[in-house]
Formats: structure tokens, C-alpha cells, sequence
């Protein structure tokens, strides 16, 4: 029986969403690499030109194990969506700027093929891949990932250097200034004892307003991506306005962090328990952390409620590690510890379906 | 002063030194039970209830029957024979209580007296030296109910993981064991944030 032709035009049937924001997987990518390239350039501009390789090869060894891993297990390759140029970024943003090449080559990788391919790819990985990469990273070569800091630059354009304003005896302040802020909060006590330097004189050093600024802006030692607070707040707004992010974790993150720090250097009898807690707020990967890595969308809950969770978990052990911990910085391991507990915390916020009863 | 020891034992034995994740003991019901997050809670509280126990009862039979008599050498082979009693007790109970959580526990109930872990909180009770102090016993539970409480939380997280990786679009041959291998590695060095810790 031949078939009719219809005489209305032909009806596209699809399922819903019929309204599409613009927004596609390549493109929120791109536009979290835009917004964490003014920290970059900063820190090349800092750190020098082998801060600029450091990235370089993290990137390049990161697209290029994820093409080998596509290509060998014959998926369709999809590096030019820019997560695995992602990873890279974050994972060189994450290692101190001196640090061999081979090293990141090797972070990149790991983070790429175990951390991400070999649970799915993109959307089914369970920990931040930089961060897995970079927890791989301190577990192998802790020397390297945790004294190959650059030392420290007089002049930049953001900020002045901090002069000594406490008569330290000159070696006892090259101390204080190599140390990245985090470590010279917590290791360099100890070293400066044997100088006759009182904790006193370091704390009236480090709370004072001039540290606190070059903190804020950016003239600190510390790895690649965790010297400017201002410019990387810069890129979180940017993400936050394009709605890349929602306001959640990286609020309740840095929310958290301000009011146990607060509460722990006010009860402790701190002497500035407001000047402490900038300190902690704008020194280490808190910025980083909160706005680049906590709000990952794989791996962080998917509900507000469990944002709000996730954010508080992350705050509470980054202050439980940098004020407790064997490490001076906590902010990468808490995301990964919060990471573990992502598919719990979705499991628990499941929101309430509409038309029933909670 | 005593408070203060037994929570720092009680914060080491779950975060710091947790048995699963930073000293790789009780690995076969961390691996085998962590399916499904309802057996896995079954699981952790059963291990959690021996743990403590057996903590208790081998710390006394090793101080007052094992030390006196010089025969220290049968720690091992002493230990064992308390867990293992005690393990088909809480097997009975669980049999009766609660048949449902029985059978999704299936081997790895009994299982538990060759659980390394608590064999391994017993043992580390006495190594610790807490035989010589006053609050010896105390310490010991505290220790034992730490290192269960630890136990749990990494199995429930695990299982958490585990159920969500049910739909990822894992490659053939790291289905299953491999990758929670693979995952269990990974959340032992993200718990490598908590080493070094002094409280």
C-alpha cells in the first residue's frame, strides 16, 4: 500500500529539554581554563619560566595520556573538550614550582588514566583527578612536592616586599620569607628557636598588615596556582557569574574555614584571633581549592544540601589538618577525604519528590 | 588528663592509624562486604560490637592469666580462641534479631575470627603497652571500639563508592575487585591527609 504524504509539515518528536541553555561540555571546559588563566599567568610572571614548562608538560602529558588511553581502548577521543587540559592545569597549579618535569609528567598520567579513564572518563570519576595525581605525587616524591619552592622575589607589580619590620636578625627573616606562609606558620618555629627568635616576634611579622596584603595579591612563596587570592577569587566570580558554579561549596568552604579558625585562635588566647584567620583564609589552596577544585561537578554533590555539606566537611578538615596535621596545607587532601563521601552525602540529600510527603 | 588520652586513642584508632586504610588489616570484609551499603552498615556495627569486646576480655585474660603464668607465648593462638567464641555469639544474636542482615552477611559473619583486624587490635592493644598502665583496660576498649569505628566508616564509605560505580561505564576487565582495588588505594592516600597528626 503505498504511503500517504503528509500535508502538514513533519512533527519533531523529542524528549524533553525542549529550551537548551547554550552550555555544552567543551564549553563550560574552556571557560573554567579562561577563568583560572589570569592566576596563571600571574604565577609564570612570579615563579619564572620553568613554572611556565611545569605547566606546560602537566597539560601536554595529560591530553596526550588521555588520547593513547581512547585511542588504545578504541573510544571515540575526546580530547579536545578540554577536561583533560583541566587536569593538567589544576594538577601543575597544585606542585611547587620548582619541581623536576618528569615528576608532573608523571602526576598528569596517573591522575588522567587511574584516576579518571579507568572508572569511565568524565562523569563517573569518583576523586578530583588533579588531586588524586597530586596526592600520588606526595605519596611517591614527598621531597620533591614539598621543598622545591621558589624563592622569594623582591620586586612584582601587585604587591611590595615585605620588609622587615620586626629588626629579626636577617637570617632568621630569609627563613620566615622562604617558607611558604602555611609552612612558616608551622615548621619554621622550630627553626627559628635556634636563632633566639620568640614566636612573638614571627606572629607580629606575619599578622601584620603588610603580609596579610601581599597574601591577598599575591607575593608569596607557595605551589604554582596558590599565590594570588585576589585573581583567583577574579576567576571564581567569573565562573560564578557565568553559572558555571553555584555559590554553594566555595561559600560554606571558606565560610566554614573563617569561623573555625576564628573560634580556635580566640579560644586558644591568640593575641589576634582576626588577623590569624585572614592569614589562614588568603595564605595556602583555600582559593583554589573552594572555587576550582571543591565545586568539580563530577565529584562534588549534586543537591544544594549536600553542597552545603560537602563545603563544611571540606573547611572543617582543611582547619583539622593545617592546625593538627603533619602537613603544613590541608586543602587538597580534605576535598579528596570529602570526595570518598560524595556518593553518601547524594545518597542522604536525595530531594523530596514533588506531589509526596518528606 | 584521662579523658584526654582515651579521645586522642579514639581520633588515632578511626582517622589517623584506621586499620583498613592506613595499616591495610581486615582487607577481605572491606573488600568482600562493601557491595551493598545496608550489609555493609550490618557489617561494620557487628565488627565494631566484636572489637570491643574482645579487646576487653583478651587484655584481662592476657594480664591476669597469660603474664602471671609466663606463657605470653600463646598471645596468638589465645586471642584467636576468645574472637572466635565471641564471634559465634554475636552470629547467634545477629541469626535471631535480625535474619534479613543474617543472610546478606552471609560467610563473611563468620569470617570476622579470621578477620585481621581484629586480631590486630588485640594484639596492638598489647603492644601499645597498655597493660602497664591504670587505665589499662579502659584504654584498650577505647582502642578496640576506635579501630571498629574506623573500620565501618571506611567500609561505609567504600560501599557508598562501590554502589555508585554499579552504573559507570567502567572498562571490561577492571569491572568489580580490580577497580575497588584501585578505589580502595586511592582512598588510602587520600587518608595519608591525616597522617603526622598530633592532637
Amino acid at each position: 500500500m503505498p504511503q500517504k504524504k503528509s500535508l502538514a509539515p513533519e512533527l519533531v518528536l523529542s524528549s524533553a529539554p525542549h529550551v537548551k541553555a547554550g552550555q555544552s561540555i567543551t564549553s563550560i571546559m574552556w571557560m573554567v581554563v579562561l577563568a583560572l588563566m589570569p592566576a596563571t599567568l600571574y604565577s609564570v610572571y612570579l615563579y619564572g619560566i620553568h613554572a611556565l614548562l611545569v605547566i606546560c608538560v602537566a597539560i601536554i602529558a595529560a591530553v596526550a595520556s588521555e588520547a593513547l588511553y581512547l585511542f588504545l581502548m578504541k573510544k571515540p577521543v575526546t580530547i579536545l573538550d578540554g577536561s583533560a587540559v583541566i587536569t593538567g592545569l589544576l594538577l601543575a597549579m597544585n606542585v611547587p614550582p620548582d619541581v623536576p618535569l618528569w615528576t608532573v609528567g608523571i602526576g598528569s598520567a596517573f591522575a588522567i588514566i587511574i584516576a579518571k579513564q579507568l572508572f569511565g572518563g568524565l562523569g563517573f570519576n569518583i576523586f578530583n583527578p588533579a588531586l588524586a595525581g597530586r596526592a600520588f605525587l606526595m605519596a611517591s616524591w614527598p621531597v620533591y612536592m614539598t621543598t622545591k619552592w621558589h624563592t622569594f622575589t623582591p620586586t612584582n607589580v601587585l604587591s611590595q616586599g615585605i620588609t622587615n619590620i620586626t629588626d629579626m636578625p636577617e637570617q632568621a627573616f630569609d627563613v620566615v620569607t622562604q617558607a611558604t606562609p602555611l609552612g612558616a606558620l608551622k615548621e619554621v618555629p622550630k627553626l627559628l628557636s635556634d636563632l633566639h627568635v620568640l614566636p612573638d616576634m614571627l606572629h607580629n611579622l606575619l599578622f601584620s598588615k603588610e603580609m596579610l596584603k601581599s597574601l591577598f595579591v599575591g607575593n608569596v612563596g607557595g605551589c604554582i596556582g596558590e599565590t594570588s587570592a585576589l585573581l583567583l577569587i577574579l576567576g571564581g566570580l567569573f565562573l560564578l557569574y557565568k553559572r558555571i558554579i553555584t555559590w554553594h561549596v566555595p561559600a560554606m568552604y571558606i565560610g566554614t574555614v573563617v569561623i573555625f579558625m576564628y573560634c580556635y585562635y580566640s579560644l586558644s588566647g591568640f593575641p589576634y584571633p582576626v588577623e590569624a584567620t585572614v592569614y589562614h583564609v588568603f595564605s595556602g589552596g583555600l582559593m583554589l581549592g573552594a572555587f576550582f577544585m571543591a565545586t568539580d561537578m563530577v565529584t562534588s554533590p549534586v543537591t544544594w544540601k549536600g553542597m552545603l555539606i560537602f563545603g563544611a566537611g571540606c573547611g572543617i578538615l582543611t582547619c583539622v589538618i593545617r592546625l593538627w596535621g603533619g602537613y603544613p596545607e590541608g586543602v587538597s587532601y580534605s576535598i579528596l577525604l570529602m570526595n570518598t563521601a560524595v556518593p553518601l552525602i547524594d545518597r542522604y540529600t536525595k530531594p523530596r519528590i514533588f506531589g509526596t510527603r518528606a | 588528663m584521662e579523658i584526654n588520652t582515651l579521645f586522642v586513642i579514639l581520633i588515632s584508632t578511626i582517622f589517623i592509624n584506621n586499620y583498613v586504610l592506613s595499616q591495610m588489616l581486615g582487607l577481605c570484609p572491606f573488600l568482600g562486604v562493601s557491595k551493598k551499603l545496608d550489609s555493609a552498615i550490618g557489617m561494620g556495627l557487628a565488627v565494631i560490637f566484636v572489637m570491643g569486646l574482645s579487646s576487653f576480655f583478651t587484655f584481662i585474660i592476657y594480664k591476669y592469666v597469660l603474664v602471671p603464668f609466663d606463657i605470653t607465648y600463646l598471645t596468638t593462638i589465645a586471642f584467636i580462641l576468645i574472637i572466635a567464641g565471641f564471634v559465634q555469639f554475636v552470629e547467634m544474636v545477629i541469626e535471631k534479631v535480625s535474619p534479613v542482615l543474617y543472610y546478606s552477611l552471609g560467610i563473611f559473619l563468620p569470617l570476622i575470627t579470621t578477620n585481621c583486624a581484629v586480631l590486630g587490635v588485640t594484639v596492638l592493644n598489647i603492644e601499645s603497652g597498655f597493660v602497664n598502665s591504670n587505665m589499662g583496660l579502659l584504654m584498650a576498649v577505647v582502642q578496640g571500639v576506635g579501630g571498629g569505628i574506623g573500620f565501618t566508616l571506611a567500609l561505609i564509605l567504600m560501599a557508598g563508592i562501590r554502589e555508585r560505580l554499579e552504573v559507570a561505564d567502567i572498562p571490561e576487565h577492571m569491572k568489580g575487585l580490580p577497580i575497588t582495588f584501585i578505589v580502595a588505594g586511592l582512598m588510602a592516600m587520600a587518608f595519608l591527609g591525616f597522617s603526622g597528626m598530633k592532637i
